[in-house]
């Protein structure tokens, strides 16, 4: 199953947030879609997923345009992950992880393969511990564990995951990429916005770097995620090492260089050794 | 991410997973209406004992126990409490469940009936035809105005909060806010018009009542109430669906637009057909399914049918306080409910507070 952008186009008034953007999702690949704020990788993902219709260009799902599948057969090929989830009513974790089996539900409601779906799912995310917590009770970070695990358990060919590792700490940063990483080995294609030029580089096959709209670059980390085209992009110096215990690049983004400012080695030595804040 | 999951923490977690919903609540509240139901049909200036009513009941339907009864008592049973009861069961029932199920659709806790414009539409309706002398149907003109004022004022809010085939919730309520201010404005206006015996009626209609019911009132909105309140709960997944978001629902395979549709337009039918013959009775669709929720979560399948319940059973118990404590007079139901639903609603609204720390 693929899902496949071909020279999209996204015009509010006259500005375009996606600008003629072509894009395939494969099938046992994890694509990570990169870029500084507003520059549309948001909205290309609401495009991928069908909420935001083309002002030019197509989506296809395996071949077919995206408009011609009603909701819940596409709810069985893609499943998309938000940014965040508001719930008003006093849902548990379990139940908000059960609605994600939605598309596979007949009128009898939820079955013993339902319910291993979900627990699948909840011991992925380790969120199994909060299953009978009321959502809204949950801190941000726990909402969107949970919320992936609802992601999860729709067992959908096709993920959109709108940073997924916005709200997490770092080991479930990992960890929710390290999911990404295993449902892309068992064939599923996974496309994800990260922020964090670091897990992109280590999760992802292959990256895609979004700049004012325009599909700047796209391939393999190595090849995308180099000074020379990060610079530019973010406005932004990168030192670019490799990765100590993976074959990725690790990125460092330097101190900005203004012209006439002091570069780091030319302060003198007295003020550098000068404790910015103590303990004592 | 193996190492945390595991035995001790989780299996309590795991072993609770098949009661993701518990049905028990639902024949509690079936016994509770009917307990609330037999005493109401017994209380009055004739009394009847539970036992009596239940062997009318079954007289009735050709089936004879052996206790006594007067034939009195049988005909204030069968003519005047039975078609009274059934028609307070019904039309708390139908509020409580659009309440519920409105609620649900706006994702706020706070939405009722009043919000899309039902109740106000329904107002202007029975206070013009009332104003104006207007007859053409009758009796059945002042229902039949309050009927289509509803449902026509739905209709408005729903049209002008569309646009490019969307609805958003927060234009829809805002769309209601301002066309609920001309519609009192324009109600306003005919009460200033009204002449001293038309204010009765309007205050009356206005206070709302069970005084009217018959069986013929009961069999003329019986089949609104009934649609509503067995198809309603039809969409209660969807519903839960939509409590994610609406674009997450729709990601989910809901078909938003539509589910909006359908369930508002049950809702208005259902609010409409009861404020058409009983008058405004607030809190009912507001309070019972808060109560509920509070009580059995938040989970639509079972929050709609009991709400269909309590509402019934509340309605049926409210009717016998209005009827009875100022005997022989009677007081406007409206004034019962509300008097007893808004300081039970901000208790309701403090607990939640406390608990839930608001509402953000």
């Amino acid at each position: 199953m693929s899902l496949e952008a071909r020279s999209v186009s996204y015009l509010v008034g006259r500005r375009a947030l996606v600008d003629n953007v072509s894009l395939a999702l494969g099938h046992g690949e994890v694509l990570a879609v990169v870029g500084p704020n507003g520059a549309g990788k948001s909205t290309l993902l609401r495009l991928l997923a069908g909420d935001l219709e083309p002002s030019s260009g197509e989506i296809l799902l395996d071949g077919r345009p995206l408009q011609a599948y009603r909701p819940p057969a596409l709810a069985r090929c893609r499943a998309v992950m938000p940014q965040s989830t508001v719930i008003t009513f006093a849902f548990s974790a379990l139940q908000v992880v059960l609605m994600g089996r939605h598309p596979h539900l007949g009128p009898g409601g939820e079955g013993p393969a339902d319910l291993d779906a979900v627990r699948a799912a909840m011991v992925h995310t380790e969120t199994l511990a909060l299953a009978q917590r009321a959502y809204p009770t949950l801190s941000g970070g726990e909402q969107a564990r949970v919320t992936l695990a609802r992601v999860l358990a729709q067992e959908t060919p096709l993920l959109l995951l709108d940073e997924p590792t916005a709200h997490l700490d770092p080991r479930h940063q990992q960890a929710a990429l390290r999911v990404a990483r295993e449902l892309a080995e068992r064939g599923a294609g996974v496309l994800a916005i990260v922020h964090d030029l670091n897990l992109a580089a280590a999760y992802a096959d292959r990256v895609a770097l979004l700049h004012e709209g325009r599909l700047v670059a796209c391939g393999v980390p190595w090849g995308v995620l180099t000074a020379e085209q990060l610079s530019p992009v973010f406005r932004l110096r990168f030192a670019v090492l490799p990765h100590p215990a993976l074959d990725c690049p690790l990125l460092v983004p330097l101190p900005a260089e203004h012209a006439g400012a002091p570069r780091s080695h030319d302060i003198p030595l007295e003020r550098r050794d000068e404790p910015v804040c103590t303990s004592r | 991410m193996g190492e945390a999951i595991g035995s001790t923490a989780t299996s309590d977690a795991v072993s609770a997973f098949p009661a993701v919903l518990r049905w028990t609540p639902l024949p509690l509240l079936a016994v509770l209406l009917v307990a609330a139901m037999l005493l109401a049909a017994g209380v009055g200036a004739v009394h009847l004992a539970p036992g009596q009513t239940v062997t009318i009941l079954f007289g009735w339907i050709g089936l004879a126990l052996p206790i006594e009864y007067t034939a009195q008592q049988e005909a204030v049973l069968l003519a005047i409490r039975l078609p009274r009861v059934l028609l307070a069961a019904l039309v708390g029932g139908g509020l409580a469940i659009a309440g519920a199920t409105l609620q649900g659709v706006f994702r706020n806790p706070l939405a009722d009936p009043g919000l899309i414009g039902v109740s106000g539409g329904a107002a202007l309706g029975a206070v013009s035809v009332i104003v104006l002398g207007l007859r053409p149907f009758g009796l059945y003109t002042l229902p039949l105005a309050a009927f289509g004022g509803g449902l026509l004022t739905t209709l408005l809010v729903y049209r002008l909060a569309r646009r490019g085939g969307r609805t958003e919730v927060t234009t829809l309520l805002l769309v209601g806010l301002a066309l609920n201010a001309l519609l009192g404005a324009l109600t306003s206006f005919f009460t200033f018009l009204a002449t001293d015996p038309q204010l009765r009626s309007i205050v009356f209609w206005l206070m709302g009542g069970l005084g009217t019911a018959t069986w013929r009132a009961l069999t003329m909105v019986a089949p609104f109430l009934l649609i509503g309140t067995l198809l309603l709960p039809r969409f209660a997944r969807a519903l839960n669906l939509l409590a994610l978001g609406e674009t997450e629902a729709g990601h989910l395979g809901v078909e938003t637009e539509r589910l909006r549709w359908m369930t508002i337009t049950l809702a208005a039918l259902a609010t409409g057909a009861s404020v058409a013959v009983t008058g405004i009775i607030g809190f009912v669709g507001l309070v019972t399914p808060h109560l509920l929720r509070l009580a059995l979560g938040p989970d639509h399948r079972l929050l709609l049918p009991a709400s269909a319940l309590g509402g019934a059973t509340l309605l049926v118990l409210a009717d016998l306080v209005a009827r009875t404590v100022v005997r022989p007079a009677e007081l406007p139901l409206g004034i019962v409910t509300a008097a007893a639903g808004a300081p039970f609603f901000l208790y309701l609204i403090y607990r939640t507070r406390e608990q839930q720390g608001g509402w953000g």
